[in-house]
């Protein structure tokens, strides 16, 4: 789904490669967390997968296109293949959860019966049912992500790349994110999220790509956050990322609270 | 649903931007005006030409007595040197003449007592002081300078006098008062062009987060773009039609009820010249807007 072959990107003449030599292949379905220090090349990685940025040297290969040779005027057709959420959500604040999420369709055209079947299906995917006259403002972080999301999905992408979902939600909050991305997951979409967040990470018992000033230092396919030891080593991939408010948190929250 | 949306667009962008849409609307009307004056000059020009140049001659004026002319050297032109201009004319200038009179010394005369009944500033002149002259009606008035080169420097012709002359100063200050126009126009087209640039690019920022979402959702570039060039145009058009009004109401009121009044043997530009210059203006505010869009937009919605 997502293929870099020995991708190095430098920014500037002459300085440190953002990225240098990179080859990961990331698989359909695939859920796959991008861990690494700030400035490991986290952002870059995503942004050559948005095609934000082209690489210097080496190919990406996005949903069977190569990216890095894509003329201008195809980047549109690329990116509606493509869900992106990010850590601050950028919700327009002038409109509506709805609108928000509706803008999504209507900027790339889609007819109107599409867009109202659509948005209330996915409003009720993220667990927003009813909220969707509320402005961002009055919603809570956790549900501005929802929100976020919704509209990351809306066009049914095959690939979500997330920068760092959770950074501005608490714990509790995150797990439901988490849940939230697992559950997309299991629909088929492959999901790429660059985080900071070691419990999310040792939690959930994904593969990991870890970056370390532009290299890939680990790929493991059930990995940990890293160096640090893991709080719940053996909780794993376990049942207990279900749907949001169904009630079954138990395992994990009683986990971390002993 | 793409044209709704698009127009949605154009009118919250408007909306948000009222200052600038307004300045941009003002500046384009005001250098509009300014082209369409300068058109409007130049139509008054024809028209005053087509009108006259049908009235004017061509004087061939003849060697009076005591004439220091060299082509005068044997004093008052002779029969036969008047037959064998009149011949030239017929022959040499058959295309480009289309009638030849002779006025007389007396015919001079009874002419200059008609305009001047009192004497000329004082002096009481005689047939005698007059000068005969062959009057030309030109079938195109623009070929004077053939028909002066043809005939100067013949024995007996003093001197070739194009009527047209005497318009010439009235011309020149038409010409100089549209070329004074058209320096403000564009000098006002430039402020268009710059405030249009700005009104577009403030509105690209006010609108930063919604074009970045719509890049990352996959919209098109024009998708991007074209509300923001609807915005430019429509402010620019708006401008124009506001010139043509202007134009229309100048000339209206102005010339139609108010000059061709007062003094009413001259051919004026009417209100169908307004029509006909207003969607030149339309069509240069579009071209306006296009142009400013082009530099403007490429640098603040890409991809």
């Amino acid at each position: 789904m997502i293929r870099f072959e020995n991708v190095s990107k430098v920014y500037a003449r002459g300085a440190r490669p953002a990225l240098d030599q990179v080859s990961v292949d990331v698989e359909r379905g695939e859920f796959v967390f991008l861990v690494g220090a700030s400035g490991s090349g986290k952002s870059t990685f995503l942004s050559l997968v948005l095609r934000e940025q082209r690489p210097t040297r080496g190919r990406v290969y996005v949903a069977g296109r190569d990216v890095a040779n894509l003329s201008g005027w195809r980047v549109p057709t690329l990116r509606r293949q493509l869900g992106v959420v990010f850590q601050d959500f950028r919700l327009l604040q002038n409109k509506t959860v709805h609108e928000n999420v509706a803008f999504a369709l209507q900027v790339i055209g889609k007819p109107r019966h599409v867009i109202r079947d659509t948005v209330p299906e996915v409003l009720e995917m993220v667990g927003l049912t009813g909220k969707g006259k509320r402005m961002p403002t009055e919603l809570s972080g956790g549900e501005q992500q929802r929100a976020a999301i919704a509209r990351a999905i809306v066009n049914r992408p095959q690939i979500l790349l997330a920068d760092e979902p959770t950074g501005n939600l608490d714990p509790t909050t995150s797990l439901g994110i988490m849940r939230l991305l697992d559950r997309i997951n299991r629909t088929g979409t492959t999901v790429v999220m660059a985080t900071h967040d070691d419990e999310i990470v040792n939690e959930m018992r994904r593969r990991v790509v870890e970056l370390s000033d532009g290299v890939v230092v680990r790929d493991e396919a059930r990995g940990g956050y890293g160096e640090r030891e893991a709080i719940l080593p053996d909780v794993g991939a376990s049942p207990v990322l279900d749907a949001p408010g169904s009630g079954t948190r138990a395992p994990v929250q009683t986990g971390r609270g002993s | 649903m793409r044209f709704q949306f698009v127009l949605g667009e154009v009118f919250s962008g408007l909306r948000r931007n009222t200052t600038m849409v307004v300045a941009v609307v003002l500046v384009t009307f005001v250098s509009l005006t300014f082209v369409g004056a300068a058109a409007l000059l130049q139509a008054q020009i024809g028209k005053l030409k087509d009108d006259w140049y049908d009235l004017v001659e061509v004087s061939v004026f003849l060697c009076p007595e005591g004439s220091v002319s060299p082509t005068c050297a044997t004093g008052e032109a002779t029969e036969d040197q008047i037959d064998s201009v009149r011949q030239v004319i017929d022959t040499e200038l058959s295309s480009q003449v289309s009638k030849v009179y002779f006025e007389s010394k007396q015919q001079a005369f009874e002419a200059f007592s008609e305009r001047y009944p009192d004497g000329y500033q004082g002096t009481q002149l005689t047939a005698d002081d007059m000068q005969a002259s062959l009057r030309l009606k030109l079938t195109d008035a623009e070929q004077f300078a053939v028909v002066s080169d043809v005939l100067s420097g013949r024995d007996g012709v003093e001197i070739v006098e194009d009527q047209r002359a005497v318009f010439e100063p009235l011309f020149r200050t038409l010409n100089v008062a549209t070329l004074l126009a058209a320096g403000l126009a564009g000098v006002m087209l430039l402020a268009a062009v710059l405030l249009i640039t700005t009104t577009i690019r403030l509105s690209a920022v006010s609108r930063r987060k919604e074009t970045e979402i719509m890049r990352l959702v996959g919209a098109s570039n024009l998708f991007i773009q074209l509300p923001f060039l609807l915005e430019g145009a429509l402010a620019a058009v708006l401008g124009s039609l506001l010139a043509g009004g202007g134009l229309w109401l100048a000339v209206r009121f102005m010339v139609s009820d108010w000059l061709e009044r007062s003094v009413d043997w001259v051919a004026y530009v009417s209100e169908v010249d307004v029509f006909r210059v207003a969607p030149l203006l339309v069509i240069m505010a579009v071209a306006l807007a296009a142009l400013s869009s082009f530099f403007t937009l490429n640098r603040y919605t890409r991809i």
